[in-house]
């Protein structure tokens, strides 16, 4: 086994049980692991089996295989990016629509309020 | 019709339709209290609600203690969630028309008839008060006007017909659209492309000459730093909505 083929199985099945262990603790929704988990166990797959990864990177004329471990890697988190700037606008949108309500319930409340006083 | 004609067919409709009158107001104290009393003369059958928008000053203090409706946003959430959380308000209280018109002074009162009119005659779902139109002698900075000619000429070929004063913020919308804008307003920079959505959604824009005055007391919230962003944002917004799913 190669150095860097070490290196990519450990970081791999690092990122796996720390998302199975995140998740285990509820610290991490199963809706947001969805894009971690297949992740970390196609990186995995193609750093242990390496047969797999060198006739891919043949495949798709990359020469130096663990790059395309790299670029694989890479467009996962490009996903996983792309899906929290989702989430964000999503948040952000009834974020605001909340306080909008909130305010608008708290002006009809001290206006019903007032007027039971008088 | 002239104008004196036009004038009283408008205040006859004001008792019969259901006005409001928006104000976002951030850290507007000076000027809000002139605005109020300003407005409750010329549109007494209007009424009036302040949307405080965070204010760190006397904003909601003054508008209150003039016996006007505040609405207190929780933090300060920017003009375009302000303007939208009116426009919610005039939705659930079921008003006919809504007129925006900015807290510091800027759009003076009396031009509000000139502003309301197309909506209550039926002639357009939204008219905007523009500086540009021959009235008044309003000069803006050359890093506004750049602004305001880039959104023109955009606002113009998209709408298929004149906008010369897009950044403008003296509306009057009916029924349909405050309906509309309590479900979608844009953030940040929100006027031009407020008339974009309207256009996409087919509703009918209408420009008035008004004449506008300079702002009363303190700076407008565009900078010469933020101007740059500004346009960019903007434009990049504006060619985003033309392509957003809009139900109207």
């Amino acid at each position: 086994m190669q150095f860097i083929q070490v290196i990519a199985v450990l970081f791999s099945v690092a990122v796996l049980i720390g998302v199975i262990d995140l998740i285990r603790r509820r610290k991490l929704k199963e809706r947001y692991a969805l894009l971690w988990l297949p992740s970390a166990i196609i990186l995995l797959a193609l750093s242990l089996w390496r047969d797999l990864l060198h006739s891919i990177s043949r495949l798709a004329g990359v020469e130096y295989p663990p790059a395309l471990l790299f670029f694989i890697a890479f467009l996962f988190l490009l996903l996983i990016v792309l899906h929290y700037s989702v989430e964000i606008s999503d948040l952000s949108e009834k974020n605001k629509r909340l306080a909008q309500e909130v305010a608008l319930l708290k002006t009809l409340f001290e206006q019903n309020t007032k007027g039971e006083k008088e | 019709m002239d104008f004196l004609q036009q004038r009283s067919l408008v205040t006859e409709n004001l008792t019969t339709n259901k006005i409001l009158v928006i104000i976002p107001a951030y850290n507007e104290a000076a000027n809000i209290g002139g605005v109020i009393s300003a407005l409750r003369r010329e549109v007494p059958h209007a009424d009036i609600v302040v949307i405080n928008d965070g204010s760190s000053d006397a904003t909601g203090q003054v508008a209150a203690g003039l016996g006007i409706r505040v609405v207190k946003l929780p933090y300060n959430m920017g003009i375009g969630a302000a303007m939208q959380t009116g426009y919610m308000y005039a939705a659930d209280k079921g008003y006919d028309i809504a007129l925006q018109v900015d807290g510091d002074g800027q759009h003076p009162p009396d031009q509000i008839h000139k502003v309301i009119s197309p909506v209550i005659e039926g002639k357009a779902d939204i008219a905007i008060g523009s500086r540009f139109l021959g009235e008044g002698d309003y000069v803006p900075s050359l890093a506004r006007s750049i602004g305001i000619k880039t959104f023109s000429g955009m606002l113009s070929v998209i709408t298929r017909q004149k906008v010369t004063d897009p950044t403008s913020g003296f509306r009057a919308v009916n029924k349909d659209v405050i309906r509309f804008y309590a479900r979608d307003y844009p953030e940040d920079y929100p006027e031009p492309e407020a008339i974009a959505l309207l256009h996409k959604a087919g509703f009918r824009i209408a420009e008035v000459p008004i004449r506008m005055e300079a702002r009363v007391w303190g700076k407008s919230s565009i900078t010469y730093f933020r101007a740059f962003y500004y346009m960019v944002k903007v434009t990049l917004a504006v060619l985003i909505d033309l392509m957003k799913r809009v139900e109207r």
